[in-house]
């Protein structure tokens, strides 16, 4: 996973709630096999709308979604960060993320930020009046600053060192062997099995 | 102090807890489809990794697959493309794979309750959102991303944030004529589809006891409908009847020291929840979906909402849009919005208990003039049920289409799509926009108001067809 430390772009502001993944990519982008390419699938249906805030040159090389409450709700498809990060998004603000959807986006080092919906109101206000106006996304000093606006964010320190490193999930698993292998020697003899190995 | 049931079952798979860390889970079941799973395989290719456990994961083909002519090759190529790299990693990788053509292929969410691998106590995950299914029996079962998907295929493990509890506790008898389907939009559209957020529900009270199996699944099948991270009910006598004799559930001594331990997962009587629901279930009736969110719905004797009547803005610009889409206008009687299509099926209603409810409904009447009516038994295991039970032939008498096992129309993967404009009543769980294809219009229903619709016409319960006339509104 590339890591995230600190980022400063341009923010889109998105007035919607409830953005589920379907309208993130529709679930025709999802036969690719594939992490990339899901670009021209982003918000699809939306983009056919010239009017649709990322169809507006103004916002033309923005970095930083600043999203309504409960974006990501729905199906788990990770291919909803897959397109965010191909299309050039590094930061979601939101004041509420569906909770897979914020799992995804972490293990992807697409940093999901929460902030109080009034806070997010000011962001949007902001982006919306001055389509240039940079947003920065400060992991380290977990922080997100625009002009008049400065505000901390919370995000379990577990997560956060696992961004800024860039680390591997399964690699810091895999130096759990040992705890594993005991784990799988003490389980019933009654649990399932998919096959006689 | 007592622990509710899914902080039993999550105790009794953490591998490794430490301070400041997410709790090390094991998983019990990894159920695997063709869409969350290729780059998953990729990974574990690159990294030069195995497959833990094969004997705990297992594959089928669902969501691409089509429910026509199946025996002929995939027309679209990047459907089949997917399919062709499912069948090569499974062999690759030793995983046991049930795909289109085999007897024991379906929705990957009936066909691990009816093989018998879903037991109670167990973790199950898939790269799916409605893996909450499982939690029916007890299990504490979620749906994962591609990362974790290839995560528990290289470790059989998940590092996993703690969760909230909540209890939604159903008290009362579900009236007549009112299903698990009613009573889970009605609870969504109570709670929001962020009011379960964080949380793993545990749907109680003496409505749930009486709820069969198949009726569970399609609660807790829809708890990601409310944003929960899982929707689990405790086992009891029902859960064991249903999996005793399963392909795969415990047998002999085996069986004796499973269900010894599955009578341990109750959540104990001084347990505390994080929060609590209280739903009078005497009070409910049919609903239905009118919006673009599975919270956005009504009992069917309801109209459609004046989004001025939301005092929360964010909620209000949601329902404006959500009627735009539908081409709906507030203060339309439910009951009168026409329908082209009838879709009965999916992981959540597409098990033989629904399919039977439908037929009833069908025996001796016709799908109305205009409307498409289409029939996809969950898996090949509940067609072959319905077969034999002479349900295909009640269906196909009616008008109704029988198709073969599959997603097919829950989501616009397959060929089985609204066009747009068009309007379904639907058995699925999503009515997002462009769900069930670009520009098609969804309304969540239940098998018996989707098999009276698709009589009528128009969204319409079981007990409007006794005087069917009387109730077709004009111009239908």
């Amino acid at each position: 996973m590339e890591a995230f430390t600190t980022h400063t772009g341009r923010a889109v502001p998105l007035r919607r709630s409830n953005v589920d993944t379907d309208q993130i990519i529709p679930a025709h982008w999802l036969k690719k096999v594939t992490r990339d390419g899901f670009e021209d699938g982003l918000f699809e249906a939306w983009r056919k709308d010239p009017e649709f805030v990322l169809n507006q040159a103004a916002y033309k090389g923005a970095t930083v979604l600043v999203a309504g409450p409960d974006f990501g709700t729905g199906s788990s498809r990770e291919h909803a960060v897959w397109a965010l990060q191909n299309y050039g998004f590094k930061a979601v603000i939101s004041s509420r993320f569906a909770d897979i959807f914020r799992g995804n986006s972490l293990k992807n080092g697409l940093l999901t930020v929460v902030l109080p919906q009034e806070t997010v109101d000011r962001l949007q206000k902001l982006a919306e009046a001055d389509p240039t106006a940079e947003v920065t996304v400060d992991l380290v000093g977990r922080q997100v600053r625009a002009e008049g606006i400065t505000v901390d964010f919370e995000l379990d320190e577990n997560a956060r060192w696992r961004l800024l490193e860039g680390l591997d999930d399964i690699s810091l698993t895999l130096r759990e062997e040992s705890a594993i292998a005991e784990y799988e020697a003490n389980r019933p003899g009654f649990k399932p099995r998919t096959i006689e190995v | 102090m007592g622990r509710t049931l899914a902080e039993k079952v999550w105790d009794d798979h953490v591998v490794r807890r430490a301070e400041g860390e997410p709790d090390l889970l094991f998983i019990d079941l990894h159920l695997l489809h063709e869409v969350t799973s290729p780059q998953a395989f990729d990974g574990l290719r690159k990294a030069g990794r195995q497959v833990r456990r094969t004997d705990l994961t297992i594959a089928t083909e669902d969501h691409n697959t089509p429910t026509l002519d199946i025996d002929k090759p995939i027309a679209d190529p990047v459907s089949r493309t997917q399919l062709e790299t499912l069948r090569k990693n499974c062999a690759e990788f030793g995983v046991r794979l049930h795909p289109l053509g085999d007897v024991e292929q379906g929705v990957v969410h009936v066909v691990g309750p009816q093989l018998g691998l879903t037991q109670p106590g167990t973790t199950v995950v898939c790269g799916d959102s409605h893996t909450s299914t499982h939690g029916a029996f007890g299990a504490l079962a979620f749906g994962i991303g591609t990362s974790q998907v290839e995560h528990v295929l290289a470790t059989q493990t998940l590092p996993l944030a703690p969760f909230k509890t909540m209890a939604i506790t159903v008290e009362g008898e579900l009236p007549d004529g009112v299903t698990a389907k009613d009573l889970i939009l009605a609870i969504i559209a109570r709670i929001g589809t962020g009011g379960g957020q964080g949380y793993v529900i545990e749907y109680r009270g003496p409505a749930i006891e009486k709820l069969s199996m198949e009726s569970r699944m399609t609660i807790c099948n829809m708890s990601i409908e409310a944003g929960a991270r899982a929707g689990m009910i405790a086992p009891d006598r029902t859960t064991f009847d249903y999996l005793q004799g399963r392909d795969h559930a415990p047998k002999g001594e085996d069986w004796d020291a499973a269900v010894a331990y599955w009578k341990t997962l109750r959540t104990d009587d001084d347990a505390v929840f994080d929060a609590e629901v209280v739903i009078d279930a005497a009070a409910l009736s049919p609903f239905v979906t009118w919006g673009t969110n599975p919270g956005q719905g009504a009992p069917l004797s309801a109209s459609v909402p004046d989004p001025a009547s939301y005092e929360d803005a964010s909620e209000r610009l949601a329902a404006e849009k959500a009627l735009e889409y539908m081409g709906l206008t507030a203060g339309q009687p439910l009951r009168e919005i026409t329908v082209d299509t009838v879709f009965v099926g999916s992981c959540t209603n597409g098990r033989i208990e629904d399919l039977r409810s439908a037929a009833a409904i069908l025996e001796g009447r016709s799908v109305a003039e205009g409307v498409r009516m289409l029939v996809v038994p969950g898996s090949v295991r509940v067609a072959l049920q319905a077969v034999a039970e002479g349900l295909d032939k009640v269906f196909t008498a009616a008008g109704a289409e029988w198709r073969h096992a599959g997603c097919s129309m829950c989501l616009g993967m397959n060929p089985d799509q609204l066009a747009p404009g068009e309007r379904s009543a639907s058995t699925s769980n999503r009515n997002f926009e462009g769900r069930q294809g670009k520009g098609g219009r969804t309304h969540l229903v239940s098998p018996q108001v989707a098999a009276a619709t698709a009589v009528l016409g128009h969204l319409a319960s079981p007990a409007d067809l006794s005087d069917a006339v009387a109730a077709t509104p004009a111009g239908v």
